[in-house]
């Protein structure tokens, strides 16, 4: 049993896990199967299971997790690729970011508030599409619970991954820039990194997405939570 | 390799030094991202001193998010007690931004574009 919670045993496992997840999504060909979340199910399966909880879980997590910042800023280099088309539109872009900064937050607090859950959950959600450090340094400031802020912009980023390219064929909108963007404003890293697997040119609009709508949100959320009168 | 990662990591840390001297609240990667993005165009990096690191991380990134994701974990109570009002919400919301960015992207181009071309063609108008 000692083993199971040593820390490199804990990193081997998700390793495992993630390759296993990747495989079963390859060999059956099912989109729905998404390793990411196949892989956190499967992972809270075996610790709830084996009885490990998430703090142990952690002290080897965390050295994956750790990478999260410099895959950040390794975001840098597709958007350098394309600095110079977003240079062209550097207005519709601006315009677009902040028209959905307001709209991801507005719409979120509204259904959430309407379908009745309580002021904590209400406000873990509020930042649930942008980056998880910044939605969890909104989440606190705010009064919201960042741990469920960090594992519900989680499953936004999955959801918005999958279904995301659908979502924008739904409300008819065509131009390439336009479909990178609205995926990495909804949907952070997460949302790149399925952007990115289909062309790099969504894969930078989306991660000018992902920035412009964190920043946007760290600035705007407080200010819209109070004006809809929350805090 | 060693290389593609120092630099990575010296403009994350650069991010971690803007972040502590003027205490703004947006975390450090995102302003390391911004700033190789400006050394790449400035040209003090080289796109091939950064490419294989950042190609690598960029592509696998989902699966540095997976150990966050383990979290839901802890609060199991919260999310099953309200579990309909969090999903609707969510995915609305999602639906909502996706939809409301891709229209004003649309429109505010098509805006723009047309005040351009009016100007460049002034004789046709």
């Amino acid at each position: 049993m000692e083993l199971l919670t040593n820390k490199y045993f804990l990193i081997a496992l998700t390793f495992c896990v993630y390759v296993g997840s990747q495989q079963l999504q390859r060999r059956t060909g099912i989109k729905l199967l998404n390793p990411i979340l196949i892989s956190i199910a499967l992972l809270i399966c075996i610790l709830c299971g084996a009885g490990i909880d998430y703090d142990t879980y952690s002290e080897g997590g965390e050295y994956i997790d750790f990478w999260l910042k410099p895959a950040v800023v390794a975001l840098g280099v597709p958007l350098y690729r394309q600095l110079e088309s977003i240079k062209k539109q550097m207005l519709p872009l601006l315009a677009a970011e902040l028209a959905g900064c307001v709209a991801g937050v507005v719409s979120v607090v509204l259904v959430a508030d309407l379908l009745g859950a309580s002021r904590e959950v209400i406000m873990s959600l509020a930042p649930k599409a942008v980056t998880t450090p910044i939605a969890m340094e909104i989440s606190e400031a705010t009064g919201g619970i960042p741990s469920l802020t960090a594992a519900v912009v989680v499953c936004t980023g999955i959801f918005g991954g999958m279904a995301g390219f659908r979502m924008v064929k739904m409300s008819r909108v065509r131009s390439q820039i336009a479909t990178g963007l609205s995926i990495g404003t909804a949907a952070h890293a997460v949302g790149t990194s399925a952007a990115m697997e289909r062309s790099e040119r969504y894969g930078a609009f989306s991660s000018l997405g992902l920035t412009l709508n964190g920043l946007l949100t760290a600035l705007l959320a407080p200010f819209i939570l109070s004006l809809l009168g929350y805090c | 390799m060693i290389l593609q990662c120092g630099i990575l990591f010296a403009f994350l840390a650069a991010g971690e030094l803007i972040v502590a001297v003027t205490g703004i609240p947006v975390p450090s990667s995102i302003i390391g991202m911004l700033l190789l993005t400006a050394a790449l165009k400035t040209r003090v990096v080289r796109i091939s001193w950064v490419d294989r690191i950042s190609d690598f991380l960029v592509r696998n990134l989902g699966f540095f998010f997976v150990p966050a994701g383990v979290g839901l974990m802890r609060c199991l109570g919260v999310i099953k007690g309200e579990l309909l009002p969090i999903m609707i919400a969510t995915i609305a919301s999602t639906f909502a931004i996706i939809a409301v960015t891709g229209w004003t992207h649309q429109y505010a181009r098509r805006f723009t574009s047309g005040i351009s071309r009016h100007f460049s063609n002034p004789i046709k108008h």
